[in-house]
């Protein structure tokens, strides 16, 4: 285990030693993506300037949850960006390197894949967070301190996962990778809203699929006071089983590229 | 020591013809077409043996050079690579071997080499003692001093294939496995390794394979060919066996270039 | 003018061949209308406030942006090949051609685009007219009112086409052309309407972003279709698009102008 952190922490040195080579646009590029970001916060300052709230919820919890989904979701890129990139490497012929090295291959893509820039968005949401936290009233108690950062990490997890299930998805298909982004970007996008105003159906997708409401909905309840119930806010525990899920099918990508060779 | 025993491996491929109506149809019934890459192959490898691995493209050379450094499983077959099974204990069979893909790198391509080696020491758990022993040696015997603090893409090929050898080498394996390393180098540079891989074999007695489609490489560093063809061993011997089992073919003069003589087998042999 | 109408030809048969209209990425496109308005209809319902914009309107804006995507799209999808041109500095081998090279790519870029939202725009409306009421693609207007959305379309589409000219043309001096670019999709993202339409911003900052190229993009056309812009709002939104086509044009004719002198002169 120290030795794998060790690793991973020489392959970001030398990641970031290659983009410094390109700093201009490394910085252009950080900041392209902290402007979409940003967008996605302009959206819901001028939708809030018309209506008050959705659902019962204000702008200040609104901006709550969205921020949370840009931090974690960003933060999971960042670390988890290797996955994304990971049909370029099965095609370039990559993963055979990787596989004569004695050390784990997964952390070999994780470390190779490492990607700064990616982090840009997290700006933003660290920004609205402060803001979100400044106009709501939530109360802020040890309980639901702690229920923010579960969901923080649980997103981190959650995302990882599916970017897990994207690389994992390459070892049997390279080309049909982009059905994915629904789940990943498209989550990203629209879990800046609370999942339950998107209706019943939606909510038991987000629930029984893929656990996005274990990070989302649920522990916000009781971040947010609309529930007193605290057991809600170790929900984003249970994305531990959808990671363990996730990386299972890997096992399976990585057996059945070692019987096929491509 | 190496030793592969009927080893045999086929890949199914699914077959797909062009349209949407085939697309549509291969979704409820798909037709699979079976290759045979490998079929009961056997070799044994001593220590220390350079060994040239020859066949056309597509003949199974990379199915074996990937069984033999565990990244591939075979259908069947045993095989043991000092005293252990690639595959099943890839994990320290890795740790024991070097392996060069002429085509690709494992240098990254905007920082100094160096950089990439000191990765390389991390991943392999290189002693640092060890490790500047090692790289000294390297430096000294492929000539990469004002390499070394050099970004990978400035390099030209030759000089990048140096690098990416002496990267393979670092962990100092017993066992070398080069696929193609001379291929698109200028005559220099092809003289610069082969030299330095006959060094290497003498002085440390690693074992060294080698596939390869340049002949001269075969007859500057090995003794002994291994020929493949359409997933069969056709023979394994020295130079002058494969001459020998080239005249026999078509008969005429055995005393040919090699490059003619390669061809005729393939001919001969059917293996193309 | 001959030559030019091949390059587009070509583009247009090339986008044609690709795979641009793969299912994956229509799915996603149109899951992503479908959210958005959920999304839309739950602040509709939740709120006593007066809506500036109706919501069949709202949902008509949603699936012609989704349909017509690929026609204002600065982040290269389309253009692909011209960038991949600037980037490796074949640049060089476009300027011995005896065209053009503003009106070459003005041409292509035209062609591509057009070919990919025509891929895209029939399966997207076929499905969005068949949804169930309030998500359902109401019909345009009234006839007017559609001959007006098929004419902003196209000018849309050329104020787009002379805006990432201008982009394509600074690039050519730039080191970081990806950062150039990665920076402004960023930008025009939210200045050009696709977060929200432009009826839920606040004045005075409408004003302004309507006033800016950005605003002549597909804007005009989306809020054509539904009525959500007519009458004399309409004409002056049709003459501001021509403006900013003619001024964008010279604009980006002057810097590829410049640029291809430096290009020359530097050897590639």
């Amino acid at each position: 285990m120290r030795k794998g952190i060790l690793i991973y922490g020489r392959y970001v040195s030398v990641v970031l030693r290659s983009a410094m080579q390109y700093r201009l646009s490394f910085f252009l590029m950080a900041a392209g993506r902290f402007l979409i970001a940003f967008n996605g916060f302009l959206g819901i300052y001028f939708l809030f300037s018309g209506f008050s709230e959705v659902k019962g919820y204000t702008y200040g919890e609104i901006l709550l949850c969205f921020s949370i989904m840009q931090l974690s979701f960003s933060l999971a890129e960042c670390c988890a960006n290797g996955f994304k990139k990971f049909s370029g490497t099965v095609k370039r012929g990559e993963f055979d390197r990787m596989l004569v090295r004695p050390v784990s291959p997964m952390l070999q893509v994780l470390g190779s894949g490492f990607e700064l820039g990616r982090i840009a968005p997290a700006l933003t949401g660290v920004m609205v967070l402060f803001i979100g936290i400044k106009n709501c009233s939530v109360d802020w108690t040890i309980g639901r301190t702690a229920a923010l950062f579960l969901m923080l990490l649980g997103g981190i997890f959650l995302f990882a996962g599916l970017f897990m299930i994207e690389a994992a998805v390459c070892f049997f298909s390279i080309e049909n990778t982009e059905c994915m982004n629904v789940l990943t970007y498209g989550a990203k996008e629209h879990g800046k809203y609370p999942i339950d105003i998107y209706g019943k159906g939606l909510m038991r997708f987000c629930t029984y699929v893929i656990p996005y409401t274990m990070v989302q909905y649920y522990p916000l309840q009781y971040l947010l006071g609309k529930t007193d119930n605290c057991f809600y806010a170790l929900y984003p525990l249970g994305v531990t089983v959808f990671v363990l899920l996730c990386y299972l099918l890997w096992r399976v990508g990585v057996r059945h590229y070692k019987s096929t060779g491509s | 020591m190496i030793t592969m025993e009927g080893i045999c491996k086929s890949y199914r491929i699914a077959k797909r013809n062009a349209g949407l109506k085939e697309a549509c149809k291969s979704l409820f019934h798909r037709e699979n077409e079976t290759i045979e890459a490998l079929s009961d192959v056997s070799f044994t490898i001593e220590d220390g043996e350079m060994v040239g691995y020859i066949g056309p493209n597509g003949a199974g050379k990379s199915s074996t050079i990937k069984i033999l450094s565990g990244i591939l499983t075979p259908d069947s077959g045993s095989c043991i690579v000092n005293g252990r099974t690639p595959w099943k204990d890839r994990i320290a069979h890795v740790r024991e071997i070097g392996v060069v893909f002429g085509q690709r790198s494992q240098l990254w391509w905007d920082i100094p080499v160096i950089d990439s080696f000191e990765l390389i020491k991390e991943i392999y758990s290189v002693e640092t003692h060890d490790y500047h022993h090692n790289l000294e040696e390297l430096t000294e015997m492929l000539n990469l001093k004002e390499l070394l603090r050099t970004p990978v893409r400035q390099l030209s090929l030759g000089q990048r294939m140096r690098c990416e050898i002496a990267a393979s080498l670092l962990h100092n394996p017993g066992i070398l496995f080069l696929d193609e390393p001379t291929i698109g180098l200028d005559a220099v540079s092809k003289l610069a390794v082969r030299d330095f891989i006959k060094k290497r074999n003498r002085e440390y007695g690693t074992t060294v394979i080698l596939t390869t489609h340049d002949m001269q490489d075969i007859a500057a560093l090995t003794n002994r060919v291994i020929l493949i063809g359409k997933g069969r061993l056709l023979l394994d011997g020295t130079l002058d066996t494969l001459r020998q089992q080239a005249a026999d073919l078509e008969g005429g003069e055995p005393s040919e270039e090699l490059d003619k003589i390669v061809a005729k087998l393939y001919r001969g042999l059917d293996i193309l | 003018m001959k030559k030019y109408i091949s390059f587009f030809k070509i583009r247009f048969q090339v986008g044609l061949q690709y795979r641009s209209a793969s299912i994956a990425a229509l799915t996603t496109q149109f899951l992503w209308g479908i959210m958005e308005c959920a999304a839309y209809r739950a602040i509709y319902m939740s709120s006593g406030m007066e809506p500036p914009m109706e919501f069949s309107a709202l949902v008509s804006y949603i699936w012609l942006k989704e349909a017509f995507l690929a026609m204002f799209n600065t982040w290269v999808t389309t253009d692909g090949d011209i960038f991949t041109v600037i980037m490796n500095g074949d640049v060089a081998y476009e300027l011995c051609r005896p065209v053009s090279l503003y009106r070459m790519w003005f041409a292509k870029s035209v062609g591509g685009r057009c070919a990919t939202a025509a891929l895209k725009c029939v399966p997207i409306i076929a499905v969005s007219v068949l949804l169930p009421r309030p998500y359902r693609l109401s019909p345009p207007r009234d006839l007017v009112a559609f001959c007006f959305f098929l004419l902003t379309l196209f000018l849309g589409l050329f104020v787009t086409v002379a805006f990432c000219m201008v982009v394509y043309a600074i690039t050519l001096f730039t080191i970081s052309p990806q950062g150039l670019r990665a920076v402004l999709t960023g930008a025009v993202e939210f200045l050009s309407g696709a977060v929200i339409p432009f009826p839920f911003i606040p004045q005075p900052v409408r004003g302004v972003l309507e006033l800016l190229p950005f605003g002549s993009m597909h804007n005009v056309a989306l809020r054509v279709y539904s009525g959500s812009l007519a009458g004399g709002e309409m004409l002056r939104a049709v003459a501001l698009q021509v403006f900013w086509i003619v001024a964008l044009v010279l604009l980006g004719k002057a810097i590829c102008r410049t640029a291809e002198r430096r290009i020359v002169v530097q050897g590639g």
